[in-house]
Parts: C-alpha cells; sequence; structure tokens
C-alpha cells in the first residue's frame, strides 16, 4: 500500500466508500419497493471521488454537490438516518422533507447542499471559497460536478473568476463519461476535462477516480495549495457510474461489456485488495461491513418510523424572520 | 432634512451599511475605480478598499453565484447586475439557488443577499437596456423587491434590505439617479412591506411603481383643475406588498388604476388588481385600469419609444375612464 496512506486512513477511506455503497444499494432497493419518492440518482461505482476528496478536508470546509449527491453528504460526515428519513419525505430528515435527494444538505457539516440545476454549484462554491479568504480563514471549498456539467457557461465563469480572485476553490469534475445518456465523445471534443484549466491560467490534475488513494493525494495536493493562498485547482477524476442515471434508466445508450468491464475496477474491491495485501486483517474490514449494515438497519427503520411533515409547514423556511429590531 | 440626488442617497446607504458591518461587501462589473456604470458606487473603493468594493469579471452568473455562495457562509453580499436585462444570462442563481436554498435545506440556513439592478427606459437605450421585469421576480417565492421611487425611499429602502436576512431584489430607475429629495442627515431605515400614500385623496386611487409615481403626481395635479382627487399609493415594495393599504384606499374611493411601466400584460398590475379585487369587489364602482408600456420590445428611436411607455397622460386618461365608467 501507499506508504503516505496510513492504515487508519486506508481504513476510513474504505469505510466511508462501503458507508456509501451500502446507503445506495438500500436506496436503490427501497425506492423499487416504493417508499422513496421522486427521482434517485446514485453514485454506485463513484465513491473513491467523494471518499478520497473528503478525507483531505477538515470539517469547517465547504463542499457543495451535485444532483448525485449522497455520497459527498456521506463523505462528509452526514447521518445516515438523518439522510434516509429526508428521502423518506419525513419530518425528521435532514431538510425536514422539503429537499429530498436531490437537494440533501448540511450547511453545518459544510455540505451547501445538493442541487439539481447541473453546474450551478460551481460559481456558488466561489462564494464559500471567498467567504474563508475574506475572513482570513484558511478553510478551503470544493465543488463537486460531472462532465456535462463541464459544458455550462457557469462553469467557464467559475472557473475564471477562482483564478482571477485566487480563490481556495477546489473544481472536482466526476468524469464518469456520460451526461445522462450522452457519452462524452459526443459532447465535448477534449478528451480530458482537466485541459480546460489552462484557459484559465490554473493548475488541473488527472486522477484515476475509482483509486481513493489516488484521489486522496490530489485532494490533498489541491488543498495544501489552496490553504496558503496557492489559488485553485480543477481535479479530474475518471470514474463510471454502475448504475443507471437515474434508478429506472432503461440504459439503451451503452452495453453491458462496458458496464462489466468498469465493475472489474469497482473503486471497493480495488481498495480492499489493496488493504489486504497490506496486512490489514480481514476481520477488520468485516467489522466496518457489519457496523454499516446495523447502522442501515436502524436507519431504515429510523426513516420508517418517523413522522411525515405536518402540511401546515409546507410554507414554512421560506423566509428568515426578521430580526427583532427590524 | 438635506436635499440629495437618488443616486447619493444610494451611496449613502451602501456606506453606512459598509461601514456598519465588516462582513458587508460588494460586487460587480465595474463597480470600484469606475463608480459603476451610473456611478452610485463612486468613491466607495477609496474609502473602503478593494477587498470589499470588488470588480469582477464580466460574468453574472458567477457574480450571482459568488454572492450566493457567500451569504451561505456568512458573508452580507451586495452585488450589483449592471442593467436588470442582464439577469436573463442568469436566472439561474437568482430564481433556483437563491430563492430555494432556504426552503429546500429546511431552514438550515439564511441567505442575507442584496441584488441591485437598475430598471427603465426612456433613454433611447433601445429593448435590451429598457427594461422593467419585476414580474418575473415577483412570480418566484423566496425574493424580496423593493422599487424605490425617491431618494427618501431609495437610501432608506437599500439600506433595510442590507439588514434583511434574506434575499433583497432593489430595482433603481436610472430616470431617478438624478432627482432630488429630502433625506434626513441621521442614519434612518425604511421598512419593506409598508405602502406609501403619497397624495391623499378621495375619488380614484392610483397605485403607482418607481418613476410612475412622479407621472401620477403629475397627473393628480392636473386633474385637481377638474376637481378630481387622486390617491396616490406607492407600495414601495412589491414582496412583502402592502395590499391593506391599498385595499383601504379603494374602500374609500371605489376605483383603482395601477401604473407601471413594464409592459402591461403579465405585469404587477395584474397581481395587485386581483388582490384588491378579491378584497374590495364590492366598492368598486368601475373596473381596475391598469396603466404600462404597451406590449412591443422597448423601441430606439425617442419619439417611437414614447409611444410605448406609459407618461402622466396614461394615467389622467385611465383615471377618466374609470370615472366615465357606468354599468
Ligand atoms: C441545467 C440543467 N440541464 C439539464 C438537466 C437535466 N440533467 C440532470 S443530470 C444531467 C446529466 C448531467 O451529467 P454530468 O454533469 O456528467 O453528471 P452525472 O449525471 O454524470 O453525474 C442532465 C442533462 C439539469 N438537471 N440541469
Ligand atoms: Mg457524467
Amino acid at each position: 500500500m501507499d506508504e503516505k496512506i496510513p492504515k487508519e486512513l486506508a481504513l476510513q477511506l474504505y469505510e466511508t466508500m462501503q458507508r456509501i455503497r451500502s446507503f445506495e444499494m438500500a436506496v436503490v432497493e427501497l425506492f423499487a419497493r416504493g417508499k422513496i419518492p421522486g427521482f434517485l440518482h446514485t453514485y454506485v461505482g463513484e465513491e473513491a471521488v467523494a471518499a478520497g476528496v473528503c478525507a483531505a478536508l477538515r470539517p469547517d470546509d465547504k463542499i457543495i454537490s451535485t444532483h448525485r449527491g449522497h455520497g459527498h453528504l456521506i463523505a462528509k460526515g452526514g447521518r445516515l438516518d438523518l439522510m434516509m428519513a429526508e428521502l423518506f419525505g419525513k419530518r425528521t430528515g435532514y431538510c425536514k422533507g422539503k429537499g429530498g435527494s436531490m437537494h440533501i444538505a448540511e450547511p453545518d457539516l459544510g455540505m451547501l447542499g445538493a442541487n439539481a440545476i447541473v453546474g450551478a454549484g460551481i460559481a456558488i462554491i466561489n462564494g464559500a471559497a471567498l467567504t474563508a479568504q475574506y475572513l482570513g480563514t484558511d478553510q478551503v471549498a470544493v465543488a463537486f460536478f460531472g462532465d456535462g456539467a463541464s459544458n455550462t457557461g457557469v462553469f467557464h465563469e467559475a472557473l475564471n473568476m477562482a483564478s482571477v480572485w485566487n480563490l481556495p476553490s477546489i473544481f472536482v469534475c466526476e468524469n464518469n463519461g456520460y451526461a445522462e445518456s450522452t457519452p462524452k465523445h459526443q459532447h465535448q471534443k477534449i478528451k480530458d476535462v482537466a485541459v480546460r484549466a489552462v484557459a484559465y491560467d490554473m493548475p488541473s490534475i488527472i486522477v484515476d477516480g475509482n483509486d481513493v488513494g489516488a484521489v486522496y493525494r490530489a485532494a490533498q495536493e489541491a488543498v495544501a495549495r489552496a490553504r496558503v493562498g496557492g489559488g485553485p485547482t480543477l481535479i479530474e477524476a475518471k470514474t463510471y457510474r454502475l448504475r443507471g442515471h437515474y434508478e429506472g434508466d432503461p440504459q439503451m445508450y451503452r452495453t453491458r461489456e462496458e458496464i462489466e468491464s468498469w465493475e472489474k475496477k469497482c473503486p471497493l474491491e480495488r481498495w480492499r485488495k489493496v488493504l489486504l495485501a497490506a496486512d490489514v486483517p480481514a476481520e477488520g474490514i468485516e467489522e466496518i461491513d457489519r457496523r454499516i449494515e446495523q447502522e442501515l438497519k436502524e436507519a431504515v427503520a429510523f426513516a420508517e418510523e418517523s413522522p411525515l411533515p405536518d402540511p401546515a409547514e409546507a410554507r414554512s423556511d421560506i423566509f428568515t424572520p426578521l430580526p427583532a429590531e427590524m | 432634512m438635506v436635499q440629495m440626488t437618488y443616486r447619493e442617497a444610494l451611496k449613502q446607504a451602501l456606506r453606512e451599511e459598509l461601514q456598519n458591518d465588516e462582513r458587508v461587501f460588494m460586487l460587480g462589473e465595474d463597480i470600484a475605480e469606475f463608480g459603476g456604470t451610473f456611478k452610485v458606487s463612486l468613491g466607495l473603493l477609496e474609502e473602503f478598499g478593494p477587498r470589499r468594493i470588488r470588480n469582477t469579471p464580466l460574468s453574472e452568473s458567477a457574480i450571482l453565484g459568488a454572492a450566493v455562495g457567500a451569504a451561505a457562509t456568512g458573508l452580507r453580499p451586495i452585488a450589483e447586475i449592471m442593467y436588470s436585462d442582464f439577469f436573463a444570462v442568469a436566472l439561474d442563481q437568482v430564481v433556483n439557488q437563491a430563492a430555494k436554498m432556504r426552503y429546500m435545506f429546511g431552514g438550515k440556513l439564511s441567505l442575507p443577499l442584496t441584488i441591485r439592478t437598475t430598471m427603465g427606459g426612456r433613454r433611447s437605450a433601445a429593448a435590451q437596456h429598457s427594461q422593467c421585469l419585476e414580474a418575473w421576480f415577483m412570480h418566484v417565492p423566496g425574493l424580496k423587491i423593493a422599487m424605490p421611487s425617491n431618494a427618501y425611499d431609495a437610501k432608506g429602502l437599500l439600506k433595510s434590505g442590507v439588514r434583511d436576512p434574506n434575499p433583497t431584489i432593489i430595482f433603481e430607475n436610472k430616470m431617478l439617479y438624478n432627482t432630488s429629495g429630502e433625506v434626513p442627515e441621521e442614519p434612518y431605515f425604511v421598512p419593506w412591506g409598508r405602502a406609501n400614500v403619497v397624495r391623499e385623496g378621495t375619488d380614484v386611487t392610483v397605485v403607482a411603481l418607481s418613476d410612475m409615481v412622479d407621472f401620477s403626481l403629475k397627473a393628480a395635479e392636473r386633474l385637481a383643475d377638474e376637481g378630481i382627487s387622486l390617491e396616490v399609493i406607492d407600495p414601495r415594495t412589491l414582496v412583502p406588498l402592502d395590499i391593506d393599504t391599498i385595499v383601504q384606499s379603494v374602500q374609500k374611493t371605489g376605483r383603482l388604476v395601477i401604473a407601471h411601466e413594464a409592459c402591461v400584460t403579465g405585469g404587477v398590475g395584474a397581481e395587485i388588481g386581483s388582490q384588491a379585487a378579491y378584497h374590495a369587489l364590492d366598492y368598486l364602482t368601475a373596473p381596475i385600469e391598469r396603466v404600462g408600456a404597451k406590449d412591443s420590445p422597448i423601441p430606439f428611436s425617442p419619439i417611437l419609444e414614447r409611444e410605448i411607455l406609459p407618461d402622466d397622460q396614461d394615467v389622467v386618461d385611465a383615471v377618466h375612464r374609470t370615472i366615465d365608467y357606468s354599468a
């Protein structure tokens, strides 16, 4: 194993990935059973990106997510029970049932929300980075987004602003090869999204997004630079989503063989092998798996048992009440 | 009280709020050395420095996105959109992000964000630099909207807007920047959601927005000669809307004219009229009249622009229709 990653951290990376995978697989099943309303975009196959990046962050650093946001919240410390309750549309969920899968958020954990407008978070994260720069803290701010999002105008506007203001923004492109059904070669001519950083005189890193250790090191490099005023970085993590764009996607746009070839590169399997090769005892890993299984059971039970929101609250939380002196 | 221009009053509000709270800062295109296209922020860079008076790239989405993110993480940004027409390239950040973030997150954060922008025509600025788009935003729950019609309100509303823990949009009227009004020397606030009865009257209620207040006052003078008494009400803010003051007036006069510069179709006059009719139907003695631009892109040539945009004559005509109406 990579000697730069201590065993404890290596296990933590595994645990985060496993927590994401297990949550997503549970959610897939619950969705199929009609327990979860709305859309569901899962992060299955891409766990190493969120896990690796967030392991390089401090609790007070900020992130902003996408429509595929469960993994980011989990990696930033989100609780499975409160997440599950939110996906169920329950009063006890992270957003009191007002956000759901696509808007799940916990500002107290520095997670500024999943966002169902592709690309939007890339601009917003600059504001979080600006707050850190403005107040003279050394926090950094990370925007996750997809290869599809790298074609929005806001991607270019935001990278330019981050660059010219030297913001502690880190742009993490989860290049999973598709924007919904559109394969990357049909939506952009460039092979690597990372080349777009050149236009903004910004350093970039291309990393195997299914290798959590490599993602962690790439993120560490970007975080270290941003913390000391070295400015933004564009990280491109090459990965793949193993399930449909959304649950129920018939996936006519790709072949079984292609999916299987990526299943062989499953980031959890790969990391488990790395751990075992580094003499991490198998029981240690199994213990993590068991703990998460239990945590999930409790999360589902919590969501099931939680009350629905009171319709009388449907219009609360639109505006913040004015302070007393106003 | 001192005489002061609308522009100077806005600048004073900005200065006082920048002095009051270190978390307040401004960002926008050409707002620093240049002082903004309309010179509202001229001189603030020298006073507050480039950290707080920030020139941005020409990127409306990046400006508003950064403002949203900064507000979500503890600052109090004042973003400037040079012309409200330019909102069109960055609406997502206002409509889908700023307006909804607190709600989507179950009340977990506040967005103390102010957007200053300019509105209106009468300057031969043609179709892409003259619009009044307040109706777009009134239709999006989660945003507060002010349309100051004079120097006193401009200062007081902007100050309250900056202190408000919610996203606020202030539409500054380009034709009003050089107009003067009385402004107190000591700091003051104008609360949002409280209409101003600018002129009391008994025969017809005229609800007027932004510079249509001045046109309506002119119309009131002209109509007074005919013995028609107008009550002119400036709602000051569209969200929150002080419908009570409007309804009370309609209950007194029985006639309502709503005047704004935006085109009539789909304009906020429809909303105000509908609410007023709902609450005061039995008092109305004539159909509610709406005065606004004729439905058209704003033309360039002054003679064409005058044809499209409303003025005091349109208010006078509308008032006459309400008086002459017989069921
Ligand atoms: C502005 C916008 N356009 C389109 C959509 C519909 N949509 C949702 S996700 C998606 C594809 C996004 O692709 P990518 O950015 O690569 O992210 P991925 O889904 O692959 O994680 C599309 C087209 C949207 N939500 N927002
Ligand atoms: Mg993609």
